[in-house]
């Protein structure tokens, strides 16, 4: 299981402070970095201009720092008494399925969502097109699964 | 024959290195101070919690998150817009046609979800964490999107 913090920690202010700081540096960073530009992202996957591999592989070697630091160094975190850890998931047939689809829409669009939240603040408007996509995307993912999960328990006790 | 590596970087590499430090810093902010290792696409499933009563959209863990990735997007797109503001010369749009922004996007958020996340979620969160199942992801994704982005650009779509 990931870290999580409970909805009345969520409207603690100096959580919700940090929050907010943490995803301003964020944003700024794939502004800076021009991943918030379709075009920048498509040119990078048709091996035009690779100079993206060093936003996420630079991202990734700062947050594996931070990561290994923290879980030596220090115990919990300070706001909410969450012990450090890495983020892990279970390596199934989903995440490669989910890896494909997203790779295909990756490449169809050259968006992703924090890319697309930033584009947006740049005042890429037409990146609306797209956010819209995203969340019907994950609405349709969630009702197939809840009908797939049910069709399953139902499987399960008509024995 | 030697590979002309400079062909391959013809914007450098710096914008995307400082960029792709600031995405990392943001995560470590964040991290630093409440231990949450936060993607951006637990926040479209999230948010859809407020307005749809579907099972697998209102799990525990999305209600008990769904405010602080609220302030986490924003704070992303007020990044973005600060960039656009200052060092950014201002707003623009992207010429990438809508059809391929919406139908990209609506696969980019059935692929996140099903595969349990995204560029930010398993490219530096997990890639930072060292997790199998996120290498796994992002490897498959990069490959997938290559692949596709081949295709489209091939078949004569611009932009």
């Amino acid at each position: 299981m990931s870290a999580s913090i409970s909805a009345e920690d969520g409207r603690d202010p100096r959580i919700i402070a940090v929050i907010f700081a943490g995803g301003l540096i964020f944003g700024a960073g794939l502004a800076v970095s021009e991943m918030v530009r379709p075009e920048v992202v498509l040119s990078f996957l048709t091996w035009d201009d690779l100079g993206l591999v060093f936003v996420m592989g630079g991202a990734s070697v700062v947050v594996g720092v931070a990561v290994v630091g923290a879980m030596r160094f220090l115990d919990r975190a300070p706001l909410t008494g969450v012990a450090y850890g890495r983020r892990l998931r279970t390596l199934d047939r989903n995440v490669v399925a989910g890896g494909v689809v997203f790779g295909a829409g990756w490449g169809l669009s050259g968006i992703c969502p924090g890319a697309g939240y930033a584009s947006l603040g740049v005042g890429n408007y037409p990146i609306l097109w797209g956010i819209a996509g995203m969340f019907v995307g994950a609405y349709a993912q969630g009702v197939w699964r809840s009908r797939a999960a049910s069709a399953a328990d139902a499987a399960a006790t008509a024995d | 024959m030697a590979l002309d590596v400079a062909a391959l970087f013809p914007n450098g590499v710096l914008p995307y290195a400082a960029g792709g430090l600031l995405v990392g810093l943001g995560v470590v902010v964040i991290y630093a101070g409440t231990g949450i290792i936060a993607g951006a696409s637990t926040f479209l499933e999230s948010t859809l919690s407020y307005v749809s009563g579907n099972a697998r959209l209102n799990r525990p863990k999305y209600l008990a998150s769904r405010d602080w990735r609220v302030v986490f997007t924003l704070g992303i797109v007020g990044g973005g817009a600060l960039y656009a503001l200052t060092l950014g010369g201002g707003a623009w749009t992207t010429e990438v046609q809508p059809w391929r922004l919406l139908a990209g996007g609506v696969l980019v958020g059935a692929g996140t979800r099903l595969g349990k996340g995204c560029t930010s979620g398993h490219g530096v969160c997990g890639v930072g964490s060292r997790s199998p199942a996120s290498i796994v992801n992002v490897v498959i994704f990069v490959l997938v999107a290559m692949v596709v982005a081949a295709v489209v650009a091939a078949a004569g779509v611009v932009p």
